[in-house]
């Protein structure tokens, strides 16, 4: 593996040779597990470890799930009580896996504004933040068939909702509305492919991850001053890092085991907070919910979707451009869709010299706004579509494109950084003294 | 013992339901249920006199679908004793798919049968009608107090039991009177123009039930002389249905409990290591 110069794997002993001159796989994860760590990673880089167990739960509760559940319209929702009564230990596995939705969006999103914060979706690590991005889109849509599964109320109505929203787009809509529930209507085809994709998104996600951890690993993880690790030689390099195991992942397991202590006191004590009580009346096609949500993780891009009605000037300006293609529900597809594709552009939108939001003294208010403008969102998407909402979701719409096609562009070229330190042993060293035994005392004999 | 609290529906379902047309008040109580927070469990005796309040007034019109005879011997359910639960099962008429060449036929339930469908079309089976309900979501709608006090799933069906009232002023004058029963707890039934102020809000709480009273207090006599007054059978019958539609409750809480002190007890060791490992490389600076 390229990268940070390092010890690299030397089999010893002849069966390793033979193995190593076939397959270097042991090379390969020795290198991956001792890669160099810049040592002042602070604790918002733990979500990474929190987000494969996740992945790795995720599927293994899935797995036993799929042994009891049955995909078919007449079935499926007693096919779940079935696992909720009767199957050992059915119950625990299946709040695990429905809660277990719940943490990785908190993981990700998580995840996600810390490289936000910290730059790391900047040059050279574009190639991880794309990857990690199509892993967030694959997310939603796993997420999003999973819930359908049950068929309950929301399953049903929901899904209903949400390829309408395919529906809106011009011309082919209704036919690809149609072709991705395989008949006119939410029903036996649309369960039965939606059941399919949600078991086979989950390994294509594992892939994916292994791509990004390989794209990382490549160029080095960024850390909080974004201060590259010094490449000179490995004794320099050997100054900014340590190895990953055993601090780092100690580290994160330590942060684990605190974030799965509350998961457990969720699981364990209100296994229903994250969910909707209409989901457990059974699906049906002719009593439509007087409320249709999505579930929490899809609450602030589900407010960008409503943001954009027929009476926003952009809509009417949009609307009239285009000869009224693009009306006023298709405008708010874009939106929503658009969203996630600022913030995946975010590598080439924002012009900045300076890579962590540690040294931009401007940069760091609007990041702080964008984050408030997130939660407002999540809030404002569970809120009806009247007033005061709809202005509060279309104001807070509004920032969210602004940061990343205005003021990224801009604050790059008008901001004027902070120094950063020239290593991170420097940043390092003015937290926690140089190593070396006996500690320095700074207090010279008069 | 019963704090009374008025919720709005609004309260009600903003969390979770965004209260789009939601704007029925409604009176919810909040009861002290023995199932409550991260240690409660079922009280036995409150599951047997739900039952048989379920047995001799709500099954006349209301099927039990997804819940075994079998599971009212479960120790933290009803635990009914197993000669009790295989008398009680053998009541029911069951359809069997099996029997008469295919053609299928009825026979006595055996323990292994759940309780038989309703054969009404608009009486809902009630196996999971306490999770389908949220009585509360308060405070602010955040929904928090789920911790302490559950969804509310049960407070709301002892709340309705109990929330039959006399219809009020507005409805009683009308020409054409209401379908249905008045009843303070219900939010989606119909609801009289007769009633509303001029912005078309609600001037009375709750709206119209198409289910008639079911209790009235007295309505089943316990062997062991337990006190058998509306409230108090309305409340025995919401914590039985809540067993119905969460009968693993106690294990699950157990399993959370033991999988919270674990994990307490490994972050602290892991806490521990991580110090170890990293002191060398990092001397705190000391002033």
């Amino acid at each position: 593996m390229a990268g940070i110069p390092h010890d690299h794997y030397e089999p010893k002993s002849g069966g390793e040779k033979w193995l190593h001159s076939r397959l270097p796989i042991v090379g390969l994860l020795h290198d991956a597990i001792f890669i160099p760590t810049p040592k002042n990673l602070n604790w918002m880089w733990i979500w990474g470890i929190v987000l494969v167990f996740t992945l790795v739960m995720q599927i293994a509760t899935g797995v036993v799930l799929v042994m009891h559940y049955t995909p078919h319209v007449e079935m499926a929702f007693a096919s779940v009580e079935h696992i909720m009564r009767d199957v050992n230990g059915g119950h625990m596995i299946r709040y695990f896996h429905a809660n277990g939705a719940s943490l990785f969006f908190v993981a990700v999103y998580l995840h996600i504004f810390r490289s936000l914060y910290y730059g790391s979706y900047k040059a050279p690590r574009e190639v991880t933040w794309i990857i990690g991005m199509l892993m967030y889109l694959l997310m939603m849509g796993t997420a999003f068939m999973g819930y359908v599964l049950p068929w309950g109320q929301m399953s049903f109505h929901g899904t209903a909702v949400i390829t309408g929203l395919f529906g809106a787009i011009p011309f082919i809509g209704e036919s690809i509305q149609t072709w991705l529930l395989g008949a006119g209507a939410v029903g036996q085809p649309a369960l039965n492919r939606f059941f399919s994709l949600h078991y086979l998104m989950p390994f294509i996600l594992l892939g994916l991850t292994i791509v990004h951890i390989w794209a990382f690993h490549t160029t080095g993880n960024n850390n909080p001053t974004g201060v590259e690790v010094r490449r000179t030689s490995k004794e320099d390099a050997a100054k900014d890092t340590l190895p990953f195991w055993p601090y780092f992942v100690i580290k994160d397991l330590f942060a684990l085991a605190i974030i799965l202590a509350v998961f457990m006191a969720i699981v364990g004590f209100m296994p229903n907070y994250l969910g909707h009580p209409d989901n457990y009346v059974p699906a049906n096609p002719l009593a439509t919910p007087s409320h249709i949500v999505p579930e929490w993780y899809f609450l602030p891009f589900y407010a960008i979707l409503r943001a954009f009605t027929g009476d926003v000037w952009v809509v009417q300006l949009v609307n009239w451009v285009t000869f009224g293609i693009v009306d006023a529900k298709f405008f708010g597809v874009l939106a929503m869709f658009g969203a996630i594709a600022v913030m995946a552009m975010a590598p080439w939108l924002d012009t900045s010299s300076v890579r962590s939001g540690r040294f931009r003294p401007t940069f760091k208010w609007y990041y702080a706004l964008l984050c408030v403008d997130f939660v407002v969102l999540a809030w404002v998407g569970a809120q009806p579509a009247e007033f005061p909402y709809d202005w509060i979701s279309l104001i807070a719409a509004t920032y969210w494109f602004a940061y990343f096609l205005v003021i990224l562009p801009l604050l790059g070229v008008m901001e004027k950084p902070l120094a950063a330190p020239a290593t991170i042993e420097d940043d390092f060293n003015a937290h926690y003294a140089p190593t070396g035994g006996t500690k320095t005392i700074v207090n010279p004999a008069e | 013992m019963l704090r009374k609290l008025t919720l709005t529906a609004m309260a009600a379902l903003a969390f979770t339901a965004g209260a789009a047309t939601a704007e029925t008040e409604v009176e919810i109580h909040d009861f002290d249920f023995s199932f409550e927070g991260p240690f409660g469990s079922y009280d036995t005796m409150q599951l047997q006199r739900g039952l048989k309040i379920y047995t001799e007034v709500c099954a006349a019109c209301h099927g039990l679908n997804r819940v075994s005879f079998r599971t009212l011997h479960d120790e933290t359910g009803p635990a009914l004793p197993e000669d009790q639960m295989r008398a009680y099962a053998a009541n029911f008429e069951v359809f069997d798919k099996t029997l008469s060449d295919g053609a299928g036929d009825y026979r006595t339930a055996t323990p292994a049968d759940y309780y038989p469908e309703s054969s009404l079309a608009n009486a809902p089976d009630l196996s999971l009608m306490a999770k389908s309900r949220a009585g509360f979501h308060g405070p602010y709608g955040t929904g928090i107090s789920q911790f302490i006090n559950g969804m509310g799933g049960a407070e709301y069906l002892a709340s309705l039991m109990d929330g039959y009232e006399e219809e009020p002023e507005c409805a009683a004058e009308m020409e054409t009177p209401m379908e249905g029963y008045y009843n303070v707890a219900f939010a989606n039934g119909g609801f009289p123009d007769a009633c509303k102020d001029e912005h078309g809000h609600h001037t009375v709480p709750g709206s119209w039930i198409s289910m008639p009273q079911p209790l009235y207090g007295e309505d089943v006599e316990f062997d062991d002389g337990h006190e058998n007054s509306l409230e108090s059978e309305s409340q025995d019958v919401a914590a039985f249905l809540m067993w119905a539609a969460e009968p693993k409750m106690t294990a699950r809480k157990q399993a959370g409990l033991t999988g919270v002190i674990f994990l307490s007890v490994l972050s602290v060791l892991l806490y521990l290591t991580n110090k170890r490992i990293w002191a060398p490389h990092k001397n705190k600076l000391k002033d």
